[in-house]
């Protein structure tokens, strides 16, 4: 659990992040949300100590973080920047390698731990451990940079801007990696973005920023559907809201008794996709199956339009 | 197919020729004689005769060997002091002094050198060293503040403690820039060693200085090509190292 309290940072009479309060579950992910400025970097960067807060607390699992020297707190985080920042004079397994090092670790332990998580992000440890980061590519650099981050097994991982450098196919794909991998290691994760659809899409909370204060911090369904402030509003868009409301289901949940004609729909497909595939194709229903095959269903317009719906 | 691969080989195969060359020329001069024979007049030596050319390189390279490694050591170690932030306010000082040791002139230094240390190898160590300051100080100083941000920010959020981002990613990531000013250093330093000569240092320019005074060509001549290829071989020499670190690291040649 991670507890932020009363967190201010101020650079001479710039105010950057101003009293920022906010409580992070275990095993979850939280999305901080703003446009360039709104602090939401600084914030993130107060939590590693990156950046001394000017007043305030923060507490990883009751421990104030200030318990410890910076680096030796920063070792036991896992940390990720936008443009990844890996060393360009050591190899892909050395990079992996950098935090484990640092803690000591033992070179079978290390070793073990690099292979195993080369082979979890789809690398072959054989092919790519030699290679140096300039000879990967986005998506693989991108990759390597959040196995760097897990190497030495954090409870706490930060993000900034992680996928901000991916084009939209390999980002989506490297969103739902980083799901399961936290689903899988039960890492808490604190994500930092300016894009909402991003922030929807990966959170479980989200904490909207503006000009340093925190707005709102919600789970995605509630800041869609009541919006703390003008500016939350804007941020999710008036005609998005209930597209991104019905992307944050799965079709198993809007499955209704009945049966349709045509191709069958996975129900683990988000609802949005569901309702683009039925006006696509121009039919009121679709089928759905479970994932052994078997028929749970079907979905229809009229359902997922009233989902699409403000909700009371 | 043929043109290509006969183009590709040929700047290596006139190293290597130039090397032979340097080599037989240092060890065995007299085969050279008769080359060089033209150039005197009145049955004046073609060939250098106070001293073997053989032990006068090697004195002379030894001589640049230890001021550039004093230079790279003392620069290094200023650059990295002035980029840390407990030094950066002695950043403008440590800019002029390291200008004052460019700016003025070797034989100055040996002039204000000698009384203090004596004639022989001392003043020109001590005037090839503050010469030679400069290029890798400032080369050192650019490395070191133009280094990708992130990669800097990924090191301290990994966290490296100062000293560990400085030698595990700062330098190995510099070492191209700084590579490049020790290989300006020693260049300078090769042809201005043998000013060296006029204090009674033993380094090339004996060659040189004896063939002035006895008005023999020869002399200057073979002084001068000895000087001409080290300077040339340890340039190429220097600046395929750097290409090696600077192509590992995926940035283009600088």
């Amino acid at each position: 659990m991670i507890e932020i309290e009363g967190i201010t940072k101020r650079y001479d009479a710039t105010t950057v992040v101003d009293d920022v309060s906010m409580v992070i579950e275990p095993r979850t992910i939280a999305v901080i949300v703003g446009t360039s400025g709104s602090g939401k970097t600084t914030l993130l960067r107060m939590i590693n100590r990156l950046v001394e807060p000017t007043a305030g607390v923060i507490r990883l699992d009751g421990a104030d973080n200030r318990s410890l020297p910076g680096y030796e707190l920063r070792r036991s985080i896992g940390y990720t920047i936008q443009g990844h920042g890996l060393f360009p004079h050591r190899t892909v397994a050395q990079n992996i390698a950098t935090v484990p090092v640092l803690l000591g670790w033992d070179a079978a332990r290390t070793k073990r731990r690099v292979d195993e998580l080369m082979t979890l992000y789809q690398l072959d440890p054989q092919a790519f451990g030699p290679r140096y980061p300039h000879e990967l590519s986005g998506g693989q650099q991108q990759r390597v940079g959040v196995a760097r981050a897990l190497a030495a097994e954090p409870n706490v991982l930060l993000m900034d801007e992680p996928f901000g450098a991916l084009d939209p196919i390999i980002r989506n794909k490297a969103q739902e990696d980083l799901r399961a991998i936290q689903k899988r290691f039960g890492t808490t994760i604190i994500l930092v973005t300016h894009d909402m659809e991003e922030a929807v899409r990966m959170g479980d909370k989200i904490a909207v920023m503006d000009a340093g204060k925190l707005v709102q911090y919600a789970r995605p369904a509630e800041i869609l559907a009541k919006p703390a402030s003008a500016f939350v509003e804007t941020l999710v868009g008036a005609s998005e809201k209930p597209f991104r409301l019905l992307s944050l289901g799965r079709v198993r949940d809007a499955v209704e008794t009945g049966t349709a004609e045509g191709e069958a729909i996975p129900a683990d497909v988000s609802q949005r996709d569901a309702l683009a595939e039925l006006l696509w194709s121009g039919r009121p229903a679709l089928p759905v199956t479970g994932a052994d095959g078997k028929p749970l269903g079907r979905v229809t317009v009229d359902g997922l339009v009233k989902r699409a719906a403000r909700p009371a | 197919m043929k043109e290509a691969g006969v183009k590709a080989w040929l700047p290596s195969l006139l190293r290597l020729a130039l090397v032979v060359l340097l080599i037989a020329f240092v060890t065995n001069p007299g085969w050279f004689e008769p080359l060089l024979k033209p150039l005197t007049e009145s049955n004046a030596p073609a060939i250098y005769n106070q001293g073997s050319l053989l032990t006068l390189t090697l004195l002379h390279l030894r001589t640049v060997l230890i001021a550039t490694v004093a230079a790279t050591i003392v620069a290094v170690a200023l650059a990295i002091l002035v980029t840390r932030p407990a030094g950066v306010e002695f950043l403008p000082l440590s800019r002029s002094l390291v200008n004052i040791g460019q700016t003025f002139p070797p034989v100055a230094v040996l002039a204000l050198a000698v009384p203090a240390v004596g004639f022989g190898e001392k003043p020109t160590l001590i005037a090839l060293f503050l010469y030679g300051l400069l290029p890798i100080f400032e080369n050192a100083l650019t490395g070191l503040t133009t280094m990708p941000a992130n990669v800097v920010e990924a090191a301290r959020g990994a966290g490296m403690t100062g000293w560990q981002r400085l030698v595990k990613v700062e330098l190995p990531l510099s070492a191209p820039i700084i590579l490049g000013g020790i290989r300006l250093s020693v260049v300078i330093s090769l042809a201005t060693a043998t000013i060296g000569s006029t204090v009674a240092a033993r380094t090339l320019g004996e060659v040189i200085i004896a063939g002035l005074l006895s008005n023999n060509l020869a002399f200057v001549l073979q002084g001068g090509l000895i000087v001409a290829a080290l300077a040339v071989l340890i340039y190429d020499g220097l600046s395929a190292i750097e290409r090696y670190t600077a192509r590992r690291m995926g940035q283009e040649t600088a």
